[in-house]
């Protein structure tokens, strides 16, 4: 392996690149295609000679691709306006060689924050942030989401779009505004990890690539932001999580319930690494993610289910249904509320949310409700409910095992 | 994604190199740590004191023999490391690649086996 990596240099520098780029030129879509432009160079050249600073040479091809592009552009647009920029020099003049590292982090949080910004839709900036901040190519994406290549192609190529239309400024929000739309990113980096760690779609539980792309980027934000405590809330909740995958499947894939997995396969490392990241949320006044994480570290530091600090789990869940009230939360209580004080009184919340119609559609209340009833002893009424989960569930594996399991129930 | 390990080896001529330069290295070490911490990739990192300090515990025999450092006839010492949780090999080499570390020193990028898996040839039921 003596050549150069191309996609190995893309990955640790291409953030840096695209966020140095869109402050260069005012353009991120322009930036991102000069971007990729001088990846697909590096492709053809670097076998044949490697450059001695491969992330200077990307970051200087790609410089180059923006400032044909705009010298393109202006010729179209307005002869005139050409002349006066080389009067006014090179543009290429302008550019700082030995860019000013705390710039830098400025530029790669305000990418962050452009390509998570509340005027695209939610999956645009899924997949925006996965390619400008995280680095991936769409056929990574695509793979992520189990969406076709073109899909995501369409998708980033109208988000770039829609944030020139829109005007978006490449900065970061102002102090007004700052925490709701760091509240925006947070919910795109944990909407990446969720479909890592519980597939919505396709025949795997886990998908922990996806999941590491999302890890990476909070911690990323972490270092650019490490005042803000709910992004560690939100690093130690994703850390805590992951750190049960290896112990989530089986070999062949099969889900493995919390009160069946081996927690000798949790990762004690990564254990460790929530747990520090929980310490730097704020204890007086922890945000929703801080909660969630107290709640994956409760578990963390149990030996079993059955030894598990229950009515600790349902207290933390009263405090995050106060402060994002849900019904998914409501639900997640419940079972809470059935380890600690039996399933009856769990039961009874459940039932609250079938009558109120509150998660109309989703395969988790009659997955926790049937259940429920098992435990009950009434396993009629719970093979029903247990066979309508596996109905709404559109995740195969996780199916395979409400069937399973409703098969045992006379 | 897996982690790999950035091992730190130096020779006696290359950590005396080190020592020549030790405010500069220490400096340049700390801006490296930075920049692959706000990447996302570093898990730890950590470097080890003179291996003239060191004892070595020698399972040779019978019994381990305890002897003091420095190892002998060690050419390469293990001086430190790096954990990295990185999308790919490729790019833990990139990684290595960046470290600023001092001429005639050398760093081995190592693959961390993951806790489902055993190495090749440790036997079927090892637990590492």
């Amino acid at each position: 392996m003596g050549a150069v990596d191309v996609e190995a240099v893309w990955r640790v520098e291409s953030a840096r690149i695209v966020a140095a780029l869109t402050r260069f030129t005012g353009d991120l879509g322009l930036a991102e295609d000069a971007t990729q432009e001088a990846v697909a160079e590096a492709l053809v050249s670097w076998p044949r000679a490697s450059p001695a600073n491969p992330a200077g040479w990307l970051m200087a091809t790609a410089r180059r691709r923006a400032i044909d592009t705009i010298r393109r552009r202006t010729a179209l647009r307005d002869r005139y306006a050409l002349l006066a920029v080389d009067a006014a020099g090179d543009p290429a003049a302008s550019w700082v060689e030995d860019v000013d590292p705390d710039r830098i982090d400025d530029d790669v949080l305000a990418l962050m924050f452009v390509s998570c910004h509340p005027v695209l839709p939610p999956a645009a900036r899924v997949a925006l942030t996965l390619r400008v901040v995280g680095g991936l190519s769409s056929e990574q994406i695509a793979r992520a989401f189990l969406v076709p290549v073109p899909t995501v192609q369409a998708r980033i190529t109208r988000a770039k779009k829609t944030i020139a239309a829109a005007r978006v400024p490449f900065e970061l929000p102002p102090a007004d505004e700052r925490r709701a739309r760091l509240g925006g990113v947070l919910h795109v980096l944990y909407a990446i990890f969720t479909e890592g760690s519980t597939a919505t779609s396709g025949d795997h539980l886990l998908r922990p690539d996806v999941a590491y792309e999302a890890v990476r980027l909070i911690r990323t934000l972490a270092a650019l932001q490490p005042d803000e405590a709910e992004v560690h809330g939100l690093l130690a909740l994703c850390e805590l999580t992951a750190a049960r995958f290896p112990a989530r499947t089986d070999p062949d894939g099969t889900p493995v319930l919390l009160e069946d997995q081996d927690r000798r396969l949790w990762d004690t490392s990564a254990i460790r690494r929530g747990l520090a990241a929980l310490n730097r949320t704020s204890p007086r006044n922890p945000g929703p993610y801080a909660l969630q994480a107290a709640i994956a570290a409760t578990h963390a530091a149990a030996p079993s289910v059955g030894a598990t600090d229950w009515d600790r789990v349902v207290l933390l869940y009263d405090a995050l249904g106060r402060v994002t009230p849900s019904p998914v939360v409501d639900l997640n209580r419940a079972v809470a509320v059935a380890m600690a004080s039996g399933p009856a009184r769990a039961l009874a919340i459940v039932e609250e949310l079938v009558t109120a119609r509150r998660l109309p559609g989703s395969h988790l209340v009659p997955t926790v409700r049937g259940e429920l009833l098992a435990r009950l002893g009434r396993s009629a009424e719970a093979r029903v409910e247990l066979e309508l989960a596996a109905r709404l569930c559109a995740n195969q594996r996780e199916r395979a095992v409400l069937l399973r399991r409703a098969a045992t129930l006379g | 994604m897996a982690k790999y390990m950035l091992i730190m080896r130096g020779t006696d001529e290359s950590n005396a190199a080190l020592m020549a330069s030790i405010d500069e290295a220490m400096a340049a070490t700390g801006r490296f740590i930075e920049e692959m911490v706000q990447a996302g990739i570093l898990l730890a990192a950590e470097g080890l004191d003179d291996p003239g300090q060191g004892v070595v515990v020698d399972f040779g025999g019978d019994a381990p023999v305890v002897t003091d450092g420095p190892y002998g006839e060690t050419r390469e010492l293990f001086g430190g490391y790096f954990l990295l949780d990185v999308a790919s090999k490729q790019e833990a080499v990139e990684w290595a690649r960046r470290v600023p570390a001092v001429r005639g020193s050398k760093i081995e990028v190592r693959r961390v086996a993951e806790a489902d898996e055993v190495p090749p040839g440790s036997g079927k039921n090892g637990r590492i």
